[in-house]
């Protein structure tokens, strides 16, 4: 369906409410069912929904719930890099990731995933292992890879989404519309690196540990049915700060800024480091980086 | 009457020197406040001193600790021959290149309450970073940079940075082992 005449529009029209379909359907209009793809969202419209969202989660979560829609700093083009050689497997970011980002607890979803390798061996994802158990870690003859979305330029999720509810955002971000998304997970088939996340079942967030400053395309409560993944914690780069990931790790193994200053850390690595992406033959061209520090 | 000032141009005069230096008080803040965030972008310091960096105190394990020279009198004689320390400070164990180095390569016997550098200048324990840089120079650059070590904060204004010496204990600096969190579900036990 082309988006000249909207989904919105479109069900009003089978719903037999052509009259309201063309000045658009009143109180259903914000509904998730009813309503635009985020980027065809009139700036009131955007309000209706943002108001309506927090309403909703801070009545479920007992708590003040903020969902903003902060856009991209002009200027902006984010990239990521991660130093192999500092980075023990201590899994510290996946749990900061699943409290900040609000991830399903029960089903259990979370979008960092960390790969403990050989040393021998090299980078070798089949050889790999995500469910290492050690006492302590680092372990002897072992190094380790977190992987979560690598924000590829050329992204094969945004490519394969029949409806175009992923995209990539002017800061290079690649998002998800939870709400226009149907839950057909070609994305996740077309993604290289598994970065993707299906909520299976409903999720469920501990009220207490649910984090309430969140962003649309980022950190809400997720629907069940939808998918979701890394966006470099959107509600926290657009303000400035560091993802949480960055924050939690022991090591300062995460290294995070903006591609387009070149007197960012990002670039510094860049420039001072042998970097490499990973699946390259993919032609994916990532926005994230592993390092040898 | 050019030299004669009614009270009410006085007045004026007044007001117009308040605002002034009002509008300078702002503009030197906020100018203040512009260096400070461009300087912790870069990820150094400016201003009188081009090498410091926005650091938190040194972690003395024991608060009570410092100054050294509360024990070690300057009016001592110092004992300076390589021994094993039986006194005080057995519980440090050097595993810091320690077939070539004692606790005087690094602490200045004349003066406790600093550290010194290899030629015997003198270098303040919160600068400790200048000291690990002379022998780890390549790892001092990066993490001048922002690169080596955790950084927090904003990526694009002010940054916390850590002293070498909270992820490393100087006389044992290997970065400890840590336990692990739990590891994932396998998908066959999620329900
Ligand atoms: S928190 Fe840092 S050291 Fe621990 S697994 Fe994540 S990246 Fe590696
Ligand atoms: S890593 Fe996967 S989900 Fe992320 S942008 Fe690339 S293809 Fe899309």
């Amino acid at each position: 369906m082309s988006r000249d005449v909207t989904r919105r529009q479109f069900l009003c029209i089978v719903a037999g409410c052509a009259a309201a379909a063309a000045t658009g359907c009143s109180d259903f209009t914000h509904t998730a069912l009813f309503r635009d793809n985020f980027r065809d969202l009139s700036p009131a419209e955007l309000k209706d929904i943002l108001a309506d969202l927090e309403k909703k989660h801070s009545a479920t979560y007992g708590k003040q719930v903020t969902v903003g829609a902060t856009p991209a700093l002009d200027g902006v083009e984010f990239g990521y890099a991660l130093d192999l050689s500092r980075c023990i497997g201590c899994r510290r970011c996946v749990r900061g990731c699943v409290e900040e980002n609000n991830q399903s607890r029960d089903p259990q979803v979370q979008w960092i995933r960390v790969l403990e390798m050989d040393s021998e061996h090299g980078i070798n994802l089949e050889h790999s292992d995500p469910y290492y158990d050690a006492e302590k870690v680092p372990e002897d003859g072992k190094f380790y890879m977190p992987i979560a979305c690598q924000q590829c330029r050329n992204a094969p999720c945004v490519k394969s989404c029949p409806v175009g509810a992923t995209w990539q955002e002017p800061d290079g971000i690649v998002v998800i519309d939870y709400d226009w998304c149907i839950g057909c997970r070609c994305c996740m088939a077309s993604c290289p690196y598994g970065a993707r996340h299906f909520n299976w079942g409903r999720p469920s967030i501990p009220a207490d540990d649910m984090n309430p400053a969140t962003h649309y395309l980022g950190n809400r409560p997720r629907p069940k049915g939808v998918v979701e993944k890394c966006t470099f914690c959107v509600q926290r780069v657009r303000k400035g700060l560091y993802p949480k990931c960055v924050e939690v790790c022991p090591v300062g193994a995460r290294k995070f800024g903006n591609l387009l200053d070149p007197n960012s850390e990002i670039r510094y690595v860049l420039d001072n480091k042998r970097v490499v992406v990973l699946k390259s033959e993919q032609n994916t061209q990532p926005r994230f980086y592993y390092f040898f520090g | 009457m050019l030299h004669k000032r009614t009270p009410h141009t006085g007045l004026l005069a007044l007001a117009a020197f308040a605002v002034a230096g009002l509008f300078l008080l702002q503009t030197g803040l906020s100018v203040t406040a512009l260096a400070a965030s461009t300087a912790n972008a870069v990820g150094v310091g400016v201003g009188v001193d081009p090498h410091a960096v926005p650091v938190p105190p040194p972690p003395f394990k024991d608060e009570d600790v410092f100054p050294c020279s509360e024990c070690h009198d300057v009016e001592d004689e110092p004992d300076t021959t390589r021994r094993q320390l039986e006194m005080a400070h057995e519980e440090i164990v050097l595993e810091h290149d320690q077939e070539n180095r004692w606790c005087l390569d690094c602490h200045d016997a004349n003066n406790r309450d600093h550290l010194r550098r290899a030629s015997g200048a003198l270098i303040e324990f919160a600068r400790s970073y200048e000291l690990c840089g002379q022998c780890h120079g390549t790892k001092y650059r990066d993490w001048k940079a922002g690169v080596h070590g955790k950084r927090t904060g904003s990526w694009l204004g002010a940054k916390q940075y850590l002293l070498c010496v909270h992820c490393h204990d100087p006389h044992s600096p290997s970065f400890k082992p840590l336990e692990p969190l739990a590891a994932p579900m396998r998908p066959e036990e999620i329900r």
